[in-house]
C-alpha cells in the first residue's frame, strides 16, 4: 500500500506491505527520524507520542493506513535548536530530563494539551499528561508544562502586538 | 404355526383399533394457545436471547454506572484513569482517539471501532437487571431521544455495537471474548422482539 502524508510539513511517500504496520515503524525505521521513542509497544506509556493533524496519537498503536494524507509532527518537527517551540524551550529551562527516553512523548503530549488548554491547571495536567517516565521527572515536567504555557502566552500576545 | 400367528396378529390389530377409537387422547387434554400468547412466547424468547448479549461485558463496559469506562472480560477499570470527560470521548488532549482508531490494532490489541466512546451517562446499565435494561433502553428520555426504529438501528447496525462480535485481541495477543450469542441470531432476535412490539417481560 502507498502512503503520502506530510511530517513535519514535509510530503512523504512509502510504499508498505503491510498496511497495519505502527507508524511509529515507519518515522523511526523509514523516515529516520529517532526522537520519537518506542516503551511499551501497548499504548500504554506514551513514549511514541506525535501529533496526526493536531492530535495526540500513540503512533506504537495507530496503523499506518491511517496516516495516508494526513499532517504529522514529530518531535523533530516541533521546533528548531534556534527557534524551539514554547514546549521545547520550557523543558531545557527545568532541565526536565534524566535518562530522557520518554521526554519526547511527553512534550508532543503537551503540545497537544496546549492547543487545546493554552493554560491548564494542575488538575487538566494530571489529566492529560498520562506518559509513563521512569526517571519521576513528573515534578520538573509540571513545573515546565505551566512555564511553556507562559511562553506560549507571551509569543502570542507579543504576535498579535506586533501585527 | 403361521395360521396362529396371523390369527393372533389379527386379533391384536383389531383390540388396538377398538383401543384407538375409544380411548385416544381427548381433544380436551390439548391446551389451546391462542396467537397472541405464541407471539408473547416469541417475544419473551427473542428478549432473553437479545438481553444475554446485552448484558455480557463487550456491551457494558462502555455503558459504565460512573463516569469510568471498563476494560477486558473482567470489566477492570480503564487502565490510566480514563474517564468519560464532557463529551464522553475522554479528556481534552488525552481522548478515546489518542489510543483507539476506527479498527482494532492486531499488534498493540487496543480495541477500535468507528465513533468509539463511552455511552451517554444517561444510558447507564451497569448493575442493572434485564428489565431494567429494557426500561432504559426505550426510554427516550434515557435513550438519547431515539424512537423504536432508531434504537432497532442501533443495536442492529451501530458498527460499534456489532463490534462486540469482533473484538480482535487483547494486549496479550488473546481473542477477546465474544457474547453469547452469535451475531445473526442476536440480530434476528432483537428484529423479532421489536416486531412483536418491544414487550418487557414483567418483573
Ligand atoms: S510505545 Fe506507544 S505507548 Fe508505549
Ligand atoms: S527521563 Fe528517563 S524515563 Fe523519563
Amino acid at each position: 500500500m502507498k502512503i503520502s502524508m506530510h511530517v513535519n510539513d514535509k510530503l512523504h511517500s512509502v510504499d508498505i506491505y503491510d498496511e497495519n504496520t505502527p507508524l511509529l515503524w515507519v518515522v523511526r525505521d523509514i523516515l529516520d527520524l529517532k526522537g520519537t521513542k518506542f516503551g511499551c509497544g501497548k499504548a500504554a506509556c506514551g513514549a511514541c507520542t506525535l501529533l496526526v493533524d493536531g492530535e495526540a496519537v500513540r503512533s506504537c498503536s495507530y496503523a499506518v493506513k491511517f496516516a495516508n494524507g494526513k499532517h504529522i509532527t514529530t518531535i523533530e518537527g516541533l521546533g528548531t535548536k534556534e527557534d524551539p517551540h514554547p514546549v521545547q524551550q520550557a523543558w531545557i529551562e527545568e532541565v526536565v530530563p534524566q535518562c530522557g527516553y520518554c521526554q519526547p512523548g511527553f512534550m508532543m503530549a503537551t503540545a497537544a494539551l496546549l492547543n487545546k488548554v493554552p493554560n491548564p491547571t494542575d488538575d487538566d495536567i494530571d489529566k492529560n499528561i498520562i506518559n509513563v517516565c521512569r526517571c519521576g521527572t513528573y515534578y520538573r515536567m509540571r513545573k515546565a508544562i505551566h512555564r511553556a504555557a507562559e511562553l506560549n502566552a507571551s509569543e502570542a500576545s507579543s504576535t498579535t502586538q506586533n501585527s | 404355526m403361521k395360521t396362529r400367528t396371523l390369527y393372533t396378529f389379527c386379533v391384536l390389530l383389531l383390540v388396538g383399533i377398538v383401543f384407538a377409537a375409544t380411548k385416544g387422547p381427548l381433544t380436551t387434554t390439548y391446551l389451546h394457545i391462542s396467537e397472541t400468547d405464541q407471539s408473547e412466547e416469541a417475544s419473551d424468547i427473542a428478549f432473553d436471547k437479545m438481553m444475554d448479549v446485552l448484558t455480557h461485558q463487550r456491551c457494558v463496559n462502555c455503558h459504565p454506572n460512573d463516569h469510568i469506562p471498563k476494560q477486558g472480560d473482567d470489566s477492570h477499570p480503564h487502565y490510566f484513569d480514563v474517564v468519560r470527560g464532557d463529551a464522553n470521548l475522554g479528556y481534552q488532549a488525552t481522548n478515546c482517539n489518542t489510543c483507539h482508531q476506527s479498527q482494532n490494532n492486531p499488534y498493540s490489541g487496543v480495541p477500535g471501532a468507528p465513533e468509539w466512546s463511552l455511552a451517554p451517562h444517561s444510558m447507564r446499565w451497569e448493575g442493572l437487571n434485564r428489565i431494567e435494561i429494557a426500561e432504559s433502553m426505550m426510554d427516550p428520555k434515557r435513550n438519547g431521544g431515539r424512537t423504536p426504529e432508531e434504537t432497532l438501528h442501533h443495536l442492529t447496525e451501530h458498527e460499534l455495537v456489532l463490534w462486540a462480535w469482533e473484538p480482535g485481541v487483547n494486549a496479550d495477543g488473546i481473542p477477546r471474548e465474544l457474547p453469547p450469542v452469535s451475531k445473526e441470531e442476536y440480530i434476528k432476535a432483537v428484529k423479532t422482539w421489536f416486531k412483536e412490539g418491544h414487550r418487557i417481560p414483567t418483573k
